[in-house]
């Protein structure tokens, strides 16, 4: 009976569903319109959006202008993978430790960590040069791996430690009485437990690292063949002469993996959330 | 208790691989990028100490307007985030049907990598072949083809937008699990004493959220500060500067005209000003939520 709406309601929400909905979908129709349209086509007065001259050929030319594609799209999808493989080792003890342990410079060493969210890789970037070309990793998928994963580690602590910190503590103890090793406790005990929240963490972890995939990239990298997706196509973009039609194309297959895994994972984002994370 | 109790290194252990990568990548260039900001490190091998002539050098080239841009960009920016993520939660909270499927529609701003959303923003502001541009002329609000992005005005605004499309669905989707929190018997006992939807809206929802909203609030202002990717793709700075807010006039400086010593100058800058923001908000929080307001 409360969530009884009048009509009026109902046609408030939804047209306000329909213009939130159309501010975020707009900008892919477009790129899928360019992406039909002959490269002499594009122009056309007054703007239409659907014209007699479309057709699918700009994705299979694509694969000839941007010959690397293939690659571009799996090394970003390893890197996100090994940076939230390489977060999660450093944020599922870190988590565990702050949620559960009373120990010296706690707080502060929290605080610490938060802190690291308020730099950036950007702000950096001059001496993580050094760091990269010191530990010679330019050029290598660890020019990219490492430094997105510093950046994950922050958010992904705060998020897993409110989670823990929900689990009741008469779990562990019971295994400690049992004689169980610590270590053992938090393998075995601790995080079966906790899977949905280290869930959570983990796609919120993947989807940050595949978003940011461009500095790092740009800056530490020149070898065509380890390009991440975003550079790939940013190279052949600043290009003179711009295929755009194949251009889009590009982009909207590109993305394409990313899409499916949220399709296939979104439910643990807003279920996650709402059962762990934010509820004080 | 005994004065020598035993230190657990076990929790210490556990912070062992946070730490190190954090100590790599994030504090040592920060220490470097301090000391770097006392020199006059560029591209030549001799690198001397030079004191806060870095630092005088920024103040006495307009960088105060670089610092008010960068806070307008900024202000603007998270504002608009707030507002729009929590109209889409109460949106995305009503019991209607297909909410799932909005739900679900809202998130691909997010997922995308940045710089591809972004390319594809570049071209919606393309006066000649763009959609916003087409159908401006068609509606008859523009006489004729309009480059959003070679003007000042129309180029700061344009870069705002495209962050706020990137930065609101997280914000959206946080507010909405926050709304989901509040216990559904507070509108139950407010519904049976007749209180109006939007009665309850204001005198429930929003107060029991105000915690949620503002940690978003500091986190979206942090990384909407520190985005680089949407106006380097889109404008790089310009036009005239326009859109040159302080992370771009350090990257600018540093990797475009290989003054490191100035450019860490500045990024020193960004990491005080970010600092005395969060100090200056955690204490506002810590005060509303000592009078009351804040749960």
């Amino acid at each position: 009976m409360i969530d009884r709406y009048s009509w009026w309601e109902y046609v408030l929400i939804y047209v306000g569903l329909a213009l939130f909905l159309i501010f975020a979908l707009a900008p892919f129709f477009e790129a899928f319109l360019v992406s039909l349209r002959p490269l002499d086509g594009l122009f056309s007065i007054p703007y239409r959006f659907f014209t007699d001259d479309m057709s699918f050929d700009a994705y299979i030319s694509m694969w000839k202008s941007v010959p690397l594609l293939w690659r571009y799209m799996l090394n970003s999808f390893g890197v996100a993978v090994a940076v939230t493989l390489f977060g999660l080792m450093a944020i599922v003890p870190a988590a565990y430790a702050f949620a559960r342990f009373e120990f010296k410079g706690r707080d502060a060493l929290l605080g610490v960590f938060l802190a690291v969210n308020m730099v950036s890789g950007a702000v950096l970037i001059i001496p993580l040069y050094k760091v990269m070309q010191g530990l010679g990793l330019l050029n290598t998928y660890f020019a990219m791996i490492a430094p997105g994963t510093a950046f994950v580690i922050p958010t992904g602590i705060w998020l897993l430690r409110s989670y823990l910190m929900k689990i009741p503590r008469e779990l562990e103890e019971a295994a400690l009485v049992d004689g169980a090793g610590r270590v053992y406790t938090l393998v075995r005990v601790i995080l079966p437990v906790a899977m949905p929240g280290i869930m959570v963490v983990a796609i919120a972890t993947f989807i940050a690292a595949y978003a940011q995939q461009f500095l790092y990239a740009l800056t530490f990298n020149s070898v065509n063949e380890l390009n991440t997706l975003p550079v790939g196509l940013f190279q052949f973009f600043g290009r003179q002469n711009v295929v755009w039609n194949e251009m889009m194309a590009a982009s909207l297959v590109g993305i394409l993996p990313v899409m499916i895994v949220y399709v296939f994972l979104q439910k643990y984002i807003v279920a996650g959330l709402t059962a762990g994370a934010v509820k004080e | 208790m005994s004065a020598h109790k035993k230190i657990d290194w076990f929790p210490y252990m556990l912070l062992v691989p946070a730490s190190l990568i954090t100590l790599i990548i994030v504090a040592w260039p920060l220490a470097e990028t301090i000391r770097l900001s006392f020199t006059d490190a560029s591209m030549s091998p001799e690198t001397q100490y030079v004191g806060f002539e870095n630092y005088q050098k920024m103040f006495s080239r307009r960088f105060p307007e670089v610092i008010a841009r960068t806070f307008y960009w900024m202000m603007l920016s998270v504002t608009f985030k707030i507002v729009v993520g929590i109209i889409g939660a109460v949106l995305l909270n009503a019991a209607v049907p297909g909410r799932t499927l909005a739900r679900l529609l809202i998130m691909p701003p997010w997922i995308v990598p940045i710089a591809v959303g972004v390319f594809i923003w570049g071209w919606m502001y393309n006066g000649q072949f763009g959609m916003i541009s087409g159908l401006g002329q068609r509606l008859g609000l523009l006489a004729g083809p309009f480059e959003f992005l070679a003007y000042r005005n129309s180029a700061f605004m344009s870069t705002i937008i495209t962050d706020v499309w990137i930065g609101t669905p997280l914000v959206t989707i946080y507010l909405l699990a926050a709304m989901q929190g509040v216990p559904r018997d507070l509108y139950e006992a407010a519904w049976t004493d007749g209180a109006s939807r939007m009665y309850r809206f204001r005198r429930i929802t929003l107060p029991l959220i105000m915690p949620s909203i503002a940690t978003m609030s500091l986190l979206s202002a942090i990384w909407t500060f520190n985005s680089f990717d949407i106006i380097w793709i889109l404008t790089e700075g310009g036009p005239r500067n326009a859109t040159t807010t302080m992370i771009i006039d350090t990257y600018k400086t540093a990797i475009s005209r290989f003054r490191y010593g100035e450019g860490s100058a500045r990024a020193v800058m960004i990491v005080i000003f970010l600092a005395l923001f969060s100090g200056f908000y955690f204490l506002m929080i810590q005060k509303l939520s000592k009078r009351g307001d804040i749960k």
